[in-house]
């Protein structure tokens, strides 16, 4: 048994991680999926260099792209800070686009309710019932797991799905507009319920403010609080945290709570912004795909908000190619897949090195 | 019960002795030992010529990335020898025999078995070599038998009705009864031990090495296993033991070597030095000792007081609390002794508030009830703890030491206002503390992990005692700290007993104990012994209370008049 060789890979840690690196592997992670991504234009038949522009560049082309682009990035960016506050402390809340729709549903309601009044009060109390409504539905799974160890994770998302039913319930049913035909919508809202557009000849709307707002308060609560404290030391050592005196319990709370809010935020800004009324579904993925944002960014506000305009990138670029070259849509989700992918694959590559053969051979690295 | 145990398996012992005739019980002085030694060594020049050294290590080198844990370290090692290995935390001891066993591979550097060079690859090759290892931290299923233990640690392949014989047959012949039935989450720590030895020895090692066995036995079950060890001598077997207890070491074995900083710095024949000697071997400097100032006879008023705790344990198989009574006052340590697992853990946690207790009376600091009241409100109450686990408890291993200063310091060193984090005040308090104990590390950025156990254990100690706390709780203050910090720790725990302050400390080690405590009860099974005066007890009357031996030593205390 003694000197077989073995050409099995193993993993190797390297003792530690370069700190720089930590920042630079997003980087490496995007061109990793440009280049897969161009390869796999090409085996698929289309140009590459013609395609990865469609996709990457010409969105970005108009003003109206650009508008888009803060557009789609604004539900993702909200519900990924949340997200972030969570992981961050090991609450694993997989289940954004369910409180986002809860959000919407809510934000909605509201709308609805108010449909023939006028008032400068109807906005903000559809945002105040919209961020209500995130919380409630990130509240279920909160006390599930603080009553009963259930798990978050299944908890948040099996939710999620239950959140898109009654969506679709009320939006079948009693929510139906009147006058759409049988259509599976709600009606339009009024003028008083929608948010604002900031900029004339797109669809940039005033929740892009929110998502700013949120960047700068998700960076003020980590990097600033004492409350961001004991979520990241709950995060990365429970035991110190209990002898510190910490409450696990209060740290997923905290975190349902707030991430439920945001999400809740951005569910109520789809359906009272660009969307204007409510619809079987109002999110594409956003909740979802909040969650590679939140990785992407690093966990942290002002990454979270770089990554958020890349995925936001990803939706229309996706949408370019399917227009302008006749591509599936689903190379948007293929694109997504990749990247975090590959980051995650450089995240274990920063911390271990790969080797081949047998143990001892290397050891004097 | 347990004297009688003993008692019982000692006869046995010397009993298999006489009928196989081994000269075990002519050894009970020193002089036994070298006359039978020569006589060895004669017959083994009459029958061949001088055998080969059972294991040689010749060069061996390796490196982890920044430290040089062994440089060119050799050693021989003699068949039927009982080796020392002395060094201390960090000297490089552990990664050699891991070496040895096949753990881990030297960069560079030769390994001769019985005279030939082996390649040592894995824990697997070691064993079919004959090299059996006994671990300090055990590698036992709780839930499982003895026989299922032993039969999943050596791949049997025997039927496990024919390995229970076998470990019934091993274990009483050398002195280390065992019932392969038993589930091991019943046994004691020192029963767990006899199964990882039994584990060896049914593989007939003809090397065995030993990674600080009597760390978790007390005096008396140690005595047992000297018995066991020498008679595994006898027959042949080498025995590489390591500790640092030098007492031990002197009575025990014939050779030792010296490890400082990964080099060997010296070999000598252990009985014919002092402990001392060895000990100025192992630092390399003068060793200083913690003095107490004022001995503690100015008692003040009870600042922790315990009275009937009861409380179950969170862990699956740990140990329940019974009806615990205790009170610590103003200007005295008390020391808590005992075998690790026998409820000490269970006792830190219901104290911190890591563990609330139902009864709120159970448990006063200050005169104040607090056994509702979790960590943080028995800190507001004056209150300090140095836990047991250093890194992963006391200290976040990713964060800066400026972060672990505000780990506990955030309530009574009012380091957050209005919720927010006064970055200035935190600074300035891990500053003082690393100033203040001497921490070594270059600066308050640096990552806990990144420090040295005892550095650690400074900073954490310092953190702790710069709260000026009324009460201070203690569990480990020096386990697997380096000498020089572990006197400096004692002189810390000393001073603040002198200004007032109530020590508890809870330790396995009763050379600390007898150093730094006053009073002194001991824990076992979940109960503790009631407390007595350091100076009125004895080593002995501690180790039969480690044992369990509640009744007949409180009947001394008794017979003293109390």
């Amino acid at each position: 048994m003694a000197h077989k060789p073995s050409f099995m890979p193993r993993l190797e840690p390297r003792g530690h991680a370069s700190p720089s690196m930590v920042y630079l592997t997003p980087l490496l992670a995007l061109v990793v999926t440009l280049l897969a991504g161009g390869l796999l234009f090409q085996v698929l038949g289309f140009n590459a260099p013609e395609a990865l522009y469609t996709f990457f560049i010409s969105p970005l082309t108009t003003a109206y792209g650009l508008g888009e682009l803060v557009v789609k990035a604004t539900p993702l960016a909200l519900c990924a800070i949340g997200l972030a506050l969570g992981f961050r402390g090991n609450v694993w809340n997989i289940g954004a686009e369910g409180q986002l729709t809860f959000g919407a549903i809510f934000g909605g309601g509201v709308a609805l309710a108010c449909y023939d009044m006028e008032g400068w009060w109807i906005l903000p109390l559809m945002v105040v019932a919209g961020m209500v409504g995130g919380m409630l539905w990130g509240a279920i799974p909160a006390f599930l797991k603080t009553r009963f160890h259930a798990s978050e994770i299944l908890v948040s998302l099996m939710l999620t799905y239950v959140a898109t039913l009654i969506l679709s319930l009320l939006v079948h049913g009693p929510w139906r507009d009147p006058e759409g035909f049988n259509f599976p919508e709600s009606r339009i809202f009024s003028d008083s319920a929608l948010l604002p557009v900031l900029l004339a000849e797109t669809r940039l709307h005033f929740g892009a403010l929110f998502a700013l707002a949120a960047v700068v308060g998700g960076w003020f609560i980590i990097a600033r609080t004492f409350v961001g404290f004991q979520i990241k030391v709950m995060g990365l050592t429970p035991a110190a945290g209990g002898y510190a005196g910490f409450s696990q319990r209060k740290v997923v709370w905290l975190s349902f709570l707030v991430s439920g809010a945001l999400a809740g935020l951005a569910g109520v800004s789809e359906v009272a912004g660009p969307i204007g009324q409510l619809q079987p579904t109002v999110s594409p993925g956003y909740g979802f795909t909040a969650i590679i944002v939140a990785f992407l960014g690093r966990l942290h506000p002002v990454g979270i908000l770089l990554a958020a305009l890349l995925m936001a990138l990803s939706y229309l670029g996706g949408e370019a190619v399917q227009i302008g070259m006749g591509l599936p849509l689903a190379v948007t989700g293929v694109f997504q897949g990749m990247l975090l992918f590959f980051l995650l694959a450089s995240d274990v590559l920063i911390r271990y090195r790969v080797r081949f053969g047998r143990p001892q051979q290397e050891a004097k690295a | 019960m347990q004297a009688v145990f003993y008692f019982s398996h000692v006869t046995t012992a010397s009993c298999d002795a006489c009928r196989q005739g081994s000269p075990s019980f002519s050894e009970k002085s020193r002089g036994g030992v070298r006359f039978f030694d020569l006589c060895r060594r004669f017959q083994r020049v009459q029958t061949d010529q001088l055998p080969p050294p059972r294991l040689q290590l010749r060069r061996i080198d390796k490196r982890f990335p920044g430290c040089h844990a062994n440089k060119a370290v050799s050693l021989t090692l003699q068949p039927g020898e009982i080796h020392a290995l002395l060094g201390e935390n960090g000297a490089g001891k552990s990664t050699l025999v891991k070496i040895v066993y096949g753990v881990q591979q030297a960069d560079s550097g030769e390994i001769l078995w019985d005279g030939q060079p082996v390649h040592i690859g894995s824990p697997a090759q070691a064993r079919a070599l004959g090299i059996g290892m006994v671990f300090q931290h055990f590698s036992l299923f709780e839930s499982l038998t003895v026989t299922e233990n032993i039969a999943l640690g050596i791949n049997a392949r025997e039927p496990l009705e024919d390995l229970a014989t076998r470990i019934a047959e091993v274990s009483q012949r050398y002195g280390l009864p065992l019932d392969p039935q038993r589930h091991v989450h019943d046994l004691s720590v020192g029963e767990r031990q006899r199964v990882e030895i039994t584990r060896c020895l049914l593989q007939n090692p003809r090397l065995l090495i030993m990674d600080e066995p009597t760390s978790v036995l007390t005096p008396q079950e140690a005595d047992t296993l000297f018995e066991t060890l020498r008679r595994l001598r006898d027959e042949g077997c080498t025995i590489l033991y390591i500790s640092h207890k030098l007492e031990e070491i002197r009575a025990l074995c014939s050779q030792a070597t010296v490890l400082r900083a990964g080099d060997v710095v010296g070999s000598c024949d252990p009985r014919e030095n002092s402990a001392r000697a060895l000990a100025q071997m192992m630092i390399g400097t003068e060793l200083k000792t913690a003095r107490s100032s004022i001995s503690g006879t100015r008692r003040g008023e009870a600042r922790l007081q315990v009275t009937n705790l009861s409380l179950g344990s969170l862990q699956p198989f740990g140990v329940d609390l019974k009806d615990i009574s205790l009170s610590v006052h103003s200007g005295e340590i008390v020391g808590i002794a005992g075998v690790a697992g026998n409820g000490q853990n269970e006792l830190m946690a219901a104290l911190s508030g890591e563990h609330r207790s139902a009864d709120h009376d159970a448990i006063h600091i200050n005169g104040q009830p607090v056994g509702r009241l979790g960590p943080k409100r028995r800190r507001d109450l004056g209150m300090g703890f140095v836990p047991e686990e250093r890194l992963g408890r006391g200290a976040v291993p990713d964060l800066s030491l400026a972060d672990n200063a505000l780990l506990s310091g955030y309530g009574r060193q009012a380091l957050v206002s209005r919720g927010l984090i006064s970055f200035r005040k935190v600074n300035a308090y891990a500053d003082r503390i690393i100033q203040a104990f001497n921490v070594r590390t270059h600066g308050r950025r640096a990552e806990a992990r990144s420090l040295s156990g005892g550095n650690l254990q400074k900073f954490i100690i310092g953190r702790e005692i710069l709260q000026k706390p009324k009460l201070l709780i203690c569990a480990q203050p020096t386990w697997g700290v380096d000498a020089g910090a572990a006197a400096q720790i004692h002189q810390a725990l000393l001073d603040l007993r002198d200004q007032g302050a109530a020590v508890l400390v809870v330790s396995q080690d009763l050379d600390e104990l007898f150093t730094i405590a006053d009073r002194i009860a001991v824990m076992c099974h979940g109960r503790l012994s009631s407390l007595r005066a350091a100076r009125e007890t004895t080593v002995e009357q501690v180790g039969l209370l480690m044992g369990g031996l509640f009744d007949s030593a409180d009947e001394w205390e008794d017979d003293h008049g109390a």
